[in-house]
């Protein structure tokens, strides 16, 4: 019996008038593993965390959140979380380390040594009010008050929007650490590369309901590998096997792509061509999140 | 060394092209601001004609007039009024000059300050400057149509109020004196703006400067009126003087007025000089850095509500009491004034309760400073709005705090504040009082007489909370609640509403002590109905979703 997960999720409704905005959404964090939550604009990411938060009421489906109810057990639950919006709004007039402090205080006790590092870390100037901060450093802001706490989950939500690129290194860092010390993260992006490199886990979401889940590996095995081969003989035939799709040859070069079962099949009949050269892509999230979003993306007029 | 020279314009083009684009960003700004600016022309220059326009009705005869030009010797009241040419013969011209125009002028000032900071610092703060100036746009551009909208506003407030007067009745030239001394005292501290926008680089900071610059010019004018009636030297240091010194509708000159456009052309040439020499976005004064760490008092929600309402508490005590101490200090010579007076004296009964005119007028005084009090409440109650639409509600939520933690702590806090106020209000006007007739017993019945509105202020604050806690979407319906009680409290008895109507307002309920006896049972049932609405908003907060 594995322990129990750090956030469950079954059959999660919410409506805002007319507008379904989940719709018997499941999403599992196992406990001590970083999750990537992805999706489009507009699918439910930060709905489905406000009523992890407790800031939003579900109106059916159950959420559990370590163990307990979000909503009834929010304060309590609370204590053992840290959780950084995307868009991160900061009072005007406090400085920078004045509303790390806050925001820690609001949670717990905080680590003046774990807070000094992480300024450091992030190149944040904890001397400026926050009216002055660009968005990349109020979002700093929220980070090193969620990094500097000590708690067993963390919920992020797109934090990483303003950051630069050596920022986001930073934060990759950060994250690992964090999963070293066993905490466990909910990260919810729409960048596939920072959640390829970070996640354990994966769920995709669309309007309001999941539509893949589990580990990268076995999201990989949805999705095609696309094979470039220069061959003696003439490919053409290959475009009759099962699981090859979207086969183009031209001057003896051929491009296809292969589902993950049928991969050892179209292998072997390649060999049978006499191959000169071969390059394989492993399937990307990214070609997964297209095959998903794909028809969104043709009627948008994107190819 | 082409490359150098190229880098230095040829002087004739510099001054163009250092207006480039004025003209554009002058209509851009026309643009933004029509309904603002709209509502300030006619705010200002309508108010200040029918509050001219209406001394008629209020003091319609000479006698009713010199009573009050009696009064207007007293030092409180030449804090807030002129330095009292015509007073020894009180026409309603002399009224004009002496009473009305000072708050015009402040409204102007105000104005002008806004008006100038929006379309220079804080533009520049925003990052529209960076937008606009990477066009075709002179350094000089920004500033020079900002000060053209101010000028334009002031004019146009200017030739309203003399067209205005003029139309009612008033002699021409000295309306146009008295116009022209609005207009020209908004646009000095307009230009005072132009310069404080210049040396920091926060909009607040620079408005902030720019009207502490306009409260030392009142208080100085002020102070220097109350040594001597028609102004000391000390008068001549505030700008504000000037325009009242062209002593309008008594025994008018023009040349004061020069003074002030002297100080504009000065002010505006210091704050072309700064532009010059400042990058965009950076003011001269540098920023100073704040702690990198909290106070250790900063531990939870209700020490953040404390800090980020102290301004406002701070702000909304100085009215108080300065408008407690004005008051207390009049009650003695107004209740003369009013025993000739019949028409204010049966006013003042209806409100302040039967009794002797002493005791109606107190009563009345704590009617007026506790409805500043609500609506203090009201926009302290709000504040969690504020928080909850800004998202920052759901960042405090997100962290271990309790949703009634939350509401409770920021009520708790609008609550204290607004017993804060009260005290203070009833403290300055008893004193004030007490020190004008040199009778003690004043301090005692004042003090009861401010203080006895205090559970209706709760009621009010009770339903603004009721609305935060359980309808957000509607939650500025609150000021309607306001509206309400101030219109009931203030005209009610007047238009003899009918007395379950006057009950509709929490104020309505109220023993108008001194008058009559401090009856708690009302008190009481009123503080017993805050706690009911306060208990009814928490559980409502606690249920719903929150809004952002």
């Amino acid at each position: 019996m594995s322990p129990t997960p750090a956030v469950e999720v079954r059959g999660l409704t919410k409506t805002f008038g007319r507008v379904r905005a989940l719709d018997g959404l499941d999403l599992t964090v196992p406990a001590g593993e970083v999750t990537g939550f992805l999706g489009p604009n507009g699918a439910g990411k930060s709905t489905t965390i406000r009523v992890l938060l407790g800031l939003l009421r579900a109106d059916a489906g159950t959420a559990r959140l370590l163990g307990g109810d979000p909503w009834a057990d929010a304060v309590r639950l609370h204590r053992r979380l840290a959780y950084v919006p995307g868009e991160v709004v900061l009072w005007p007039t406090l400085t920078g380390g004045e509303a790390i402090d806050l925001l820690g205080r609001l949670r717990g006790p905080v680590e003046p040594q774990r807070k000094a590092e992480l300024l450091e870390r992030f190149e944040l100037d904890p001397t400026k009010k926050t009216r002055t901060y660009s968005k990349g450093n109020r979002q700093k802001v929220a980070l090193v008050a969620a990094l500097a706490a000590d708690v067993e989950l963390l919920v992020l939500d797109e934090p990483t929007a303003g950051l630069d690129p050596l920022m986001e290194a930073v934060f990759t860092q950060c994250i690992r650490e964090a999963r070293a010390a066993g905490r466990s993260v909910l990260l919810s992006s729409h960048i596939l590369a920072e959640v390829e490199k970070l996640c354990d886990t994966v769920t995709i979401i669309r309007a309001g309901r999941t539509v893949e889940s589990g580990t990268l590996d076995e999201l990989r095995h949805l999705t095609r590998t696309t094979v470039t081969a220069v061959t003696d003989g003439d490919p053409a035939g290959l475009a009759d096997l099962p699981g090859v799709h979207d086969l183009a040859a031209h001057d003896g070069r051929v491009t296809f792509s292969v589902d993950a079962a049928q991969l050892g099949t179209v292998v072997r009949a390649l060999g049978g061509l006499g191959v000169r050269s071969l390059t394989s892509v492993p399937p990307s999230l990214e070609d997964l999140f297209l095959r998903h979003y794909g028809e969104e993306l043709a009627g948008a007029g994107v190819q | 060394m082409t490359a150098a020279a190229t880098l230095v314009p040829a002087r004739a083009a510099r001054g163009g092209e250092r207006l480039a684009g004025t003209g554009r960003l002058l209509r851009l700004a026309l643009r933004r601001d029509r309904v603002r600016l709209t509502a300030w022309l006619l705010g200002v220059a309508g108010l200040t004609v029918y509050a001219s326009a209406a001394l008629e009705t209020t003091y319609p005869t000479a006698a009713d007039r010199q009573a009050r030009g009696e009064v207007m010797s007293n030092p409180a009241a030449v804090m807030l009024s002129g330095p009292g040419y015509g007073l020894e013969d009180y026409t309603l011209g002399a009224m004009v000059a002496n009473e009305v125009a000072l708050t015009a002028m402040i409204a102007a000032a105000i104005m002008s300050v806004l008006l100038t900071v929006r379309h220079t610092r804080a533009d520049e703060e925003d990052g529209r400057t960076e937008l606009v100036g990477a066009g075709a746009v002179g350094r000089r551009a920004p500033l020079t149509a900002a000060l053209a909208l101010v000028g334009l506003a002031d004019a146009a407030i200017a030739l309203l109020v003399t067209a205005g007067l003029a139309g009612s009745g008033f002699a021409g030239a000295d309306s146009l004196a008295v116009g022209a001394g609005i207009g020209l005292t908004g646009l000095v501290f307009g230009s005072v703006a132009a310069v404080t926008a210049q040396l920091t680089a926060y909009a607040r900071a620079a408005s902030g400067t720019a009207l502490a610059v306009l409260a030392t010019a009142a208080v100085v004018r002020g102070a220097g009126d109350v040594l001597r009636e028609g102004g000391s030297a000390l008068s001549w240091f505030s700008p504000i003087a000037w325009a009242q010194q062209t002593r309008a509708f008594v025994d008018l000159r023009w040349w004061p007025l020069a003074l002030s456009a002297v100080l504009v052309a000065a002010l505006v040439r210091t704050a072309y000089e700064l532009v010059g020499r400042r990058d965009v976005g950076a003011g001269l004064v540098p920023p100073r850095p704040g702690p990198a760490a909290a106070s250790a008092r900063l531990t939870g929600v209700v020490a953040l509500a404390g800090r980020l309402q102290r301004a406002a508490i701070l702000g909304w005590g100085v009215a108080v009491l300065l408008l407690g101490v004005v008051y207390g200090s009049i009650t003695d010579s107004v209740t003369d004034l009013l025993a000739e007076n019949e028409r204010v004296a049966e006013a003042l009964e209806a409100i302040g309760g039967a009794g002797s005119l002493a005791d109606s007028f107190a009563a009345t005084i704590g009617l007026y400073l506790t409805l500043v009090v609500a609506a203090f409440a009201v926009s302290s109650v709000l504040r969690v709005h504020g928080e909850e639409t800004a998202g920052r509600a759901g960042l405090m939520l997100a962290a271990a705090v309790d949703r009634r933690r939350l509401l409770g702590g920021s009520l708790a806090v609008t609550v204290a504040a607004a017993v804060l106020l009260t005290v203070v209000a009833g403290l300055g006007t008893g004193l004030a009082a007490a020190a004008v007739t040199g009778d003690a017993d004043q301090l005692g019945r004042l003090f009861g007489a401010v203080l006895t509105p205090l559970p209706a202020v709760l009621v009010v604050a009770g339903v603004a909370a009721v609305l935060v806690g359980i309808a957000p979407g509607r939650a500025v319906l609150a000021w309607a609640a306001v509206a309400w009680v101030v219109l009931v409290g203030l005209f009610g008895p007047l238009l003899k509403l009918p007395e379950w109507v006057t009950r509709l307002s929490p104020f309505g309920w109220l023993p108008a002590v001194p008058a009559e006896p401090a009856d708690p049972a009302p008190l009481v049932g009123l503080t017993l109905l805050a706690a009911a609405l306060v208990a009814v908003a928490l559980a409502g907060f606690r249920r719903r979703d929150l809004t952002a």
